[in-house]
Formats: structure tokens, C-alpha cells, sequence
């Protein structure tokens, strides 16, 4: 199963190496990668049905991370979607896209795509899960910003990267909770011992992060605006990632929480009533829009409240229906979404008014269109009858106020109904504008896969046994207790069956008589919508940002020399004035002072006092190398040679440097104004140093690790010189990445100085 | 700052500083000195002879960037601390030959990492001080 994962992440570059194969007439090619995947995992499909399957590698033991996988329902239903659609959208996309320059790098995001995806739902170790999760918000902001020379798909695939790594990181911060409570990393061990987690204090932590991650990746409300703005992306994109698979990974990992966190009042308030309002608010949206994408993006993510909802309600019919919708919508949508893409393809538009009658140039597609349309409304024989039947089924045996949920899913239902008809079924009848007369149907690589998902909704729909299994492993892995399914199209006269009449009699009614309106009501409330409070956000931060850079970092060496230091002198002056005695020992400072000594703090003391004093640059500098070589003397005296050498090199060098950039500086400048403010900083900050080191020197001081060197230097490094036998033996790694460091500064300042002369040229 | 002393002095003074930062660099292990010090010691020399002679000149003698020393002297420390890791031992241990060389002495992976450290402050310093000095002298 490792392998499985990682298929995708290695075939990834290699389509970017074949990409002269893959532009020519080998772009079919990578569809054989999901294929393989699929015809794989459907081959597990018998094994899971005694019991999860796991597998381990080792990965880095010490911090219990290892590759673990697991294949339950849950998993399987994923990964089979993950790779079926995967399979139909390869191929779908190779056509699509045919001739784009960027083919081969398409695929090679999708695959990559496609492999974090597989890796989110099969890993049973949390910090397995946040990888994968994270890996796919990186390659669905690739994949949305597909287009990159679209200032609109840049800024959309930004928006949802924002958005879904905010939830990837709090759900690290959820997940890091959840390990540290119970002890373990593995979700085979927390489904265990699942139900412990519920009484914990930090309970409610957990839920919300949780939560946070898995609504802000399934795009509830408030954070669904990213998902309709991730239809910037190329269709085959949106059908996959933005209706399929990724945007289901909340869904995914609710699912997969409930039995560790669900069960309790919070988690049913806090699911149903996002999920409540996310498919309420999206569905009526959806209703109002006239852009194909926008209309199937906005019921995608009524869709995906209706999810949470069913998870929220979290009895067995509902986490039955709960798997069954996952299915039933995966095949439906993107069906619809394929169909949009072709429409848009042939035609070269996605309005909704401006395309009309195209069954008489393309049936096959308008077949596929009209059976995902049915199925998304719930028509007997189609699938999508079924996972409604289920839907109202659960609502109405919910626990609290069934009659208000069943109220709010009807309502949805008939919305939904709306637009899976104004996407699937209204561009393919009435009659045909002259201009599309000369179109014909595409190339078979485009519809198919349409045609497929669709047969696959009616085979199952009149069928449904053929799921029984599949279903019950997936509410079984939900429920974390056996669960039965027993699909089947016909229950008798009862609630449920007059509830789906209900809503396709109001749907029907509705499409008839009811038109968009043109959006006056979206401008109105535009500027209190999540959108526009995300983009002000963005702006205000940008605004702060520039305020906060133009105070602190203002090109003026002077005042950062000038807030560091009083930075350091407050934190170390608040310190020691607060926390620690100091003791001084006169006799230790004058006691043992000879003449060399008062010789050198004379030369250094006047050297100071003629660097401050002297109105000339290159004066000063030259006094500040005189006392650089009064400390090299006294390092001398005080058997330091090391040191002494170090210290006089680059003093030397320092003083040289510091002539050839005053070469560049103006002539001539006050350089000791602020006289007193400056005065006092240096003397404050100079007797602060004085007092710690005074201070230092009758602490008694731990003199192990000296004499660890002084004895093992010979003994293990061969050296009699202890400072050069740390610097490349026993501390060699650090030299290493400090000689790294400086090779990175001289590359800084080379490009600095050059970027300058070369702008001086142009001028 | 073209003076004939500093000119003349400074021709015979450049191989005697290569030489002496050479012997800092290999004394290193046994006495004060080591390739950080020799390195500075090196860019002295060399930037007295720019000094004297001017920029171009030495860029002439020198005859390749001295940042191509950076990449050298990198590759050789790490190379040397990769070296032990070919016999069996970890990352950047010391390992020693048990021959004698005269004039070096004995001769080990923390020598070449020391060459290394060497180069790369030469390649460092030099780099800085002819970008910036570059027009000027």
C-alpha cells in the first residue's frame, strides 16, 4: 500500500522528463497510472470486508511516526473515487488540455495531486494524515493557478491556499492535542480506546481545531467563498479536486473522527448548524448564479454542508447516508462538472443563457449531462433517489427536532435540484442558436468518461444492492461497530417517499417558473460577504505591515544601532536590577595590575576619546582599529594567542573595509550631533557590560568542559592546539555551517554592491 | 597611493605573507594557527597588493574570481567530512594516517577541513573587499 501512495509522487517528475511524449500522442499515457491504482484497490475490495488492513514501515521510530496505512470502507470509498474519477478525469484532461504548453506539468501536479490525496485517506498515523493533508493544499494551489498568467487565478489559488493551510494548521495544533492526550499518534490505537477523548477537559480544544481544519478544507460557511473561486482552475481540475476528492478530505476526516470525538451534544450542535447554514446559504446562492462552474461550485459546497450535517446527526442511518451521498454526489458532480468543461470547450462559454439546445450537436453529452442532472435531483432509477431516500430517512429519525432537520435538507434538496438542472439539463433544450449549428461532437476522450460516471449513476440507481456492501463497510468504518445496508429502491408508501416526491414536484415547479434575477441582490450585501472581509483583512495586514517596515526598518543605520542597544540595555538592565546580587571583589579588579597593562588602557582610553572627538570619518576609524589592537595586546598578555591572531587579522581587514565604504559615502557630514544621546546610551550600556562582566568574574565558574577538551584533545583528536582542535574536530559541524553562512553573506553583499553599480550604469 | 616603496615592498612582501599564511594554516593542530587565521593572513597579502598595485592588476595575477575559492573550499571541507563515513564511521570524525610527512606532519581529514576553512575565508574576503573596492582602487 506504501507503494500504492507513492506511485504518484514518483511518476510525477518522471511525466515532466517524458513531456515531449506527453504534449505528442502519448498524453494518454499517465491515465494508466490511476488505472492501475484503481484496478488495484478494487482487488482489496474482498480483504476489507473482514476487517480493516494494515500495513507499517518504519519511518522515524523514535518519535512513533511511521508510514502506517489502513484500508477500511472509509478508506477504500476514498481511495476508489480518488482513483476512478482520477482515471476518467486523466483521460478527459488529456484531451482537454491537448496542446497546451504545459501539459506534461499539468499531469505532474495531478498526479502529485493524486498521490496526497491517496496518502490523506489510507494513513493511520495523524502526523502521517497532516502531511498528506498539507501536501494537498499545495498541489491544489499549483493546480488552481494552473493558468499563472491570470492575475485572477494567481490571486484565487493564493485565497485558497490562505484559507486551507490556516485549517492545516490548526488542525496540527488539534492533532498534537489529541496525541499528547492520548498518548498516541496512531488512529488504529485512538479507535481503540475511542470514546475517552469525549470526557477529557481539553475536549472542546480538540473539537474546535478539528473542526477548524476540516470546514475550512470542505469549505463550510464561512470559509466556502475559496471553493467557488477555485473554479479559475482548468476544468478537469475542478471536476477532481473541487467536487470529488480534496474538498471532501474535511468530510473525510470528520468521518473519520466520529467515533473519537463525536457522540456528544457539542460536536451535533456545532456540525448541524454549519452544515445546516453552509447548505441553506450555498444552495440559494447557487440558485442565483448564471456562470455553469459558479452554479455547480456553489451546490458542490451545499452538498458538502449536507455532509457534515449527516455526520453531525451521527446516528447509524445517518452516517449510512452519510456514505452513500459521498458516492452518489462524487458521481453526479463530476459528471456535471466534465459536462460544463466540454460545453465550455466547444462552445467557449459557461453562461448559462447563452447556451441552449446543444443535444441536437452533442447527444452523448447531453445524455450524461440529463442523467447526472436527474440523479443530483433524486429521480427515481437514478442513484442519487437512493442517497435522498437516505437523507430523509436519517433526518427524520434524528434525535433532536427531527422536523426542523428534515425541513432544511428538503429546502436544500429542491435548491439543489435547481441547479443540478440548470447545469445538466437547460443547455440541451430549447432551440439551437444559429451560430452553434456547426458544432459537432468532441473527441471521445471527452465524453466517455461523462458517460460513464453517468451510466454508473443509473446502474446504480436501479440497482442498489450492487452497493450494499461497499456502504456498509463505509458506515461500519464511521460507526466503529458493524453496520448492514440494504439498499433498495423500493420501501413501501411512507414519509420518505412522499417527502421525495415532495421535493421533485417543488423543484419541477420551480425550474419552470422561476429565472435568476440579475444580481443586484449579490452587489448589495457583496461588501459584508466572508469574501470581502477575507480581502480587507489581507489589506489591512498589508497596510500594517508597510506602516510597521517604514518605523523600524527606515534605512537609518543609526537608529537601528540606536533601538537595538536600548532594546538589549532595558531587557538586561530590567534583569539584573531585578533577579540577580552581584558582588564585586576589589582586590580582584586592581590587585595584580603591572605597567604594560596601564600602558594600553592609557593608548586605548585616548584612542576612544579621539574617535569621538575628531570631525573626520577616516580618523575615527583608524582610532577604533587602534583599540581593536590594544585588546589584540591584551589578549597576547593574557596567553590568548589564538585569539590575538584572529583579532588582529581582522581588525586589520575591518579598518580596510571601513575605508573603502567611506570612499562611498558623502564627504562631508556632521557624524557627532545627538551628542548626549548618544553619550548617554554608550556610557549606560558600557557600564552594563562592565558591571555583568565585573560580576562574571567571582561566579565560580564550572571549569568541566575545559578540561574535557584539554585532556581528550590529544587523546582523540591528535591536536595540541585545543581552540583549532574544537574548531575542526569536536565542534567541526558548526564550523562547517558557519564557513556556509559567511559564503552566503560575501554572495549577499556581491550582489548588492553589483545590483547598485549596475543601476548607476543605466543612468 | 601608487608609492614606489609600497610598490616594490609589496612584490616581495606577497609570497612571503602566502608563504607564512601557509605555515599558520599547518601548524595549525599543534601551535597557534589554522585555517581561519591563515585565510585572513592570505587576503592581507593580497589586498596590500591591490593596494599598491590597484585593483586590476592583482585581479591580472590572480587570474581566476576569487570567489571561485567559496565553492572549492566548501566542497573540500565537506568532501573531508564525508571521507570517514566511506570506512564505517560517522559523519565528520577525525581519522588520521599512521605515516609521518615531514615539514606537514601527520595528515588527516580535520587537515583537508582545515584547507577548506581556508579557502573559503579567502574566497569570503577577498570577495567582499574587491566588490566594494571595485572603482575605487
Amino acid at each position: 500500500m506504501l507503494i500504492a501512495v507513492l506511485l504518484g509522487f514518483v511518476f510525477a517528475p518522471l511525466w515532466n522528463l517524458l513531456g515531449r511524449w506527453i504534449k505528442g500522442s502519448f498524453s494518454w499515457l499517465p491515465a494508466l497510472l490511476p488505472a492501475g491504482l484503481f484496478l488495484y484497490f478494487a482487488s482489496l475490495y474482498p480483504v476489507t470486508q473482514n476487517g480493516p488492513l494494515l500495513t507499517s514501515t518504519p519511518w522515524i521510530p523514535s518519535m512513533g511516526v511511521n508510514l502506517d496505512f489502513r484500508l477500511d470502507g472509509l478508506s477504500l470509498l476514498f481511495a476508489l473515487l480518488i482513483t476512478g474519477i482520477g482515471t476518467g478525469v486523466f483521460i478527459y484532461a488529456s484531451y482537454y488540455l491537448k496542446g497546451h504548453r504545459h501539459l506534461d506539468r499539468f499531469f505532474a501536479y495531478i498526479s502529485f495531486f493524486m498521490a496526497s490525496m491517496l496518502g490523506v485517506v489510507l494513513a493511520d498515523n495523524l502526523l502521517l494524515l497532516i502531511i498528506f493533508w498539507e501536501l494537498t493544499s499545495i498541489s491544489s494551489y499549483f493546480l488552481i493557478g494552473f493558468d499563472h498568467e491570470a492575475a485572477k487565478s494567481r490571486r484565487n489559488a493564493l485565497q485558497a491556499l490562505v484559507i486551507t493551510g490556516l485549517g492545516g494548521f490548526l488542525l496540527l495544533a488539534g492533532f498534537v492535542l489529541i496525541g499528547t492526550v492520548a498518548e498516541s499518534f496512531s488512529i488504529a490505537q485512538l479507535l481503540g480506546t475511542a470514546g475517552s477523548l469525549q470526557n477529557h477537559p481539553l475536549y472542546g480544544w480538540m473539537l474546535a481545531l478539528v473542526c477548524a481544519g476540516a470546514f475550512t478544507k470542505s469549505a463550510q460557511f464561512p470559509f466556502h467563498f475559496w471553493l467557488p473561486g477555485a473554479m479559475a482552475a482548468p476544468t478537469p481540475v475542478s471536476a477532481y479536486l473541487h467536487s470529488a476528492t480534496m474538498v471532501k478530505a474535511g468530510v473525510y476526516l470528520l468521518a473519520r473522527f466520529t467515533p473519537m470525538l463525536g457522540g456528544t451534544d457539542y460536536w451535533q450542535y456545532t456540525l448541524i448548524s454549519f452544515g445546516g447554514i453552509t447548505m441553506l446559504y450555498s444552495a440559494f446562492h447557487a440558485m442565483h448564479r448564471k456562470d455553469l462552474k459558479e452554479i455547480l461550485a456553489y451546490s458542490t459546497v451545499a452538498a458538502l454542508g449536507m455532509l457534515v450535517f449527516l455526520l453531525g446527526i451521527g446516528t447509524q442511518q445517518a452516517l449510512l447516508a452519510a456514505g452513500v451521498f459521498i458516492l452518489t454526489h462524487a458521481l453526479y458532480k463530476a459528471t456535471l462538472f466534465l459536462v460544463a468543461g466540454m460545453l465550455d470547450h466547444e462552445t467557449g462559454t459557461r453562461h448559462i443563457e447563452k447556451l441552449r439546445g446543444l443535444r441536437k450537436v452533442m447527444w452523448p453529452v447531453a445524455i450524461a449531462g440529463g442523467i447526472a442532472a436527474l440523479s443530483s435531483a433524486g429521480v427515481p432509477l437514478t442513484y442519487g433517489f437512493i442517497g435522498k431516500d437516505l437523507i430523509y430517512d436519517a433526518t427524520l429519525k434524528a434525535i433532536n427536532w427531527p422536523w426542523v432537520l428534515t425541513a432544511v435538507a428538503l429546502v436544500t434538496n429542491i435548491l439543489v435540484l435547481y441547479a443540478g438542472f440548470q447545469a445538466g439539463i437547460r443547455p440541451f433544450t430549447g432551440p439551437l442558436p444559429d451560430h452553434h449549428r456547426t458544432l459537432h461532437l468532441p473527441n471521445a476522450r471527452l465524453w466517455l468518461p461523462a458517460c460513464v460516471l453517468a451510466l454508473l449513476c443509473l446502474a446504480f440507481g436501479i440497482l442498489p444492492a450492487l452497493t450494499n456492501g461497499l456502504a456498509g463497510a463505509v458506515a461500519s468504518a464511521i460507526a466503529n461497530t458493524p453496520v448492514d445496508a440494504h439498499l433498495a429502491i423500493w420501501h413501501g408508501f411512507n414519509t420518505v417517499l412522499a417527502l421525495s416526491g415532495l421535493t421533485l414536484l417543488a423543484g419541477f415547479l420551480l425550474y419552470g417558473w422561476f429565472a435568476p434575477p440579475e444580481g443586484k441582490l449579490q452587489q448589495r450585501w457583496e461588501h459584508l460577504s466572508p469574501e470581502s472581509l477575507y480581502r480587507k483583512a489581507g489589506q489591512g495586514f498589508t497596510w500594517f505591515a508597510g506602516k510597521y517596515t517604514r518605523l523600524l526598518h527606515n534605512g537609518n543605520l543609526r537608529s537601528y544601532v540606536f533601538s537595538i542597544i536600548t532594546f538589549i540595555i532595558l531587557l538586561l538592565g530590567t534583569k539584573i536590577l531585578t533577579g540577580v546580587h552581584l558582588y564585586f571583589d576589589r582586590r580582584a579588579v586592581v590587585g595584580g595590575l603591572r605597567l604594560y597593562d596601564v600602558v594600553i588602557f592609557v593608548v586605548t582610553l585616548a584612542a576612544i576619546w579621539k574617535s569621538i572627538s575628531t570631525n573626520s570619518r577616516i580618523t575615527a576609524v583608524a582610532s577604533l582599529g587602534v583599540v581593536g589592537y590594544c585588546i589584540c595586546l591584551l589578549f597576547v598578555i593574557y596567553s590568548a594567542p589564538d585569539l590575538a591572531m584572529t583579532q588582529f587579522t581582522i581588525d586589520t581587514l575591518t579598518v580596510v573595509l571601513f575605508v573603502l565604504v567611506l570612499f562611498r559615502l558623502p564627504r562631508f557630514l556632521r557624524i557627532n550631533d545627538k551628542l548626549w544621546q548618544d553619550g548617554i546610551l554608550a556610557a549606560l550600556f558600557g557600564g552594563l557590560i562592565s558591571l555583568i562582566a565585573l560580576g562574571a568574574l567571582n561566579e565560580p565558574t564550572t571549569k568541566e568542559t575545559s578540561e574535557f577538551y584539554a585532556e581528550n584533545a590529544y587523546l582523540l583528536a591528535k591536536g595540541k592546539n585545543i581552540v583549532n582542535v574544537m574548531l575542526v574536530d569536536f565542534r567541526g559541524f558548526d564550523t562547517m555551517i558557519e564557513i556556509t553562512v559567511l559564503s552566503i553573506a560575501a554572495l549577499g553583499v556581491y550582489s548588492l554592491m553589483k545590483l547598485r553599480i549596475s543601476s548607476d550604469n543605466k543612468e | 597611493m601608487k608609492s614606489i616603496i609600497l610598490k616594490t615592498a609589496s612584490t616581495y612582501l606577497l609570497p612571503l605573507l602566502l608563504l607564512f599564511a601557509v605555515f599558520i594554516l599547518l601548524r595549525g593542530h599543534y601551535n597557534p594557527g589554522g585555517g581561519f587565521v591563515g585565510g585572513l593572513i592570505a587576503s592581507i597579502a593580497f589586498v596590500l597588493h591591490a593596494f599598491a598595485h590597484g585593483l586590476v592588476e592583482t585581479k591580472k595575477m590572480l587570474r581566476f574570481v576569487p570567489s571561485a575559492c567559496i565553492p572549492v573550499g566548501l566542497a573540500i571541507s565537506l568532501i573531508s567530512g564525508f571521507v570517514p563515513m566511506a570506512i564505517g564511521r560517522p559523519f565528520m570524525s577525525g581519522e588520521w594516517l599512521s605515516v609521518q610527512v615531514p615539514i606537514i606532519g601527520s595528515i588527516g581529514t580535520p587537515l583537508f577541513f582545515d584547507i577548506g576553512v581556508f579557502l573559503v575565508v579567502i574566497g569570503i574576503t577577498l570577495t567582499i573587499l574587491f566588490t566594494i573596492s571595485d572603482g575605487i582602487l
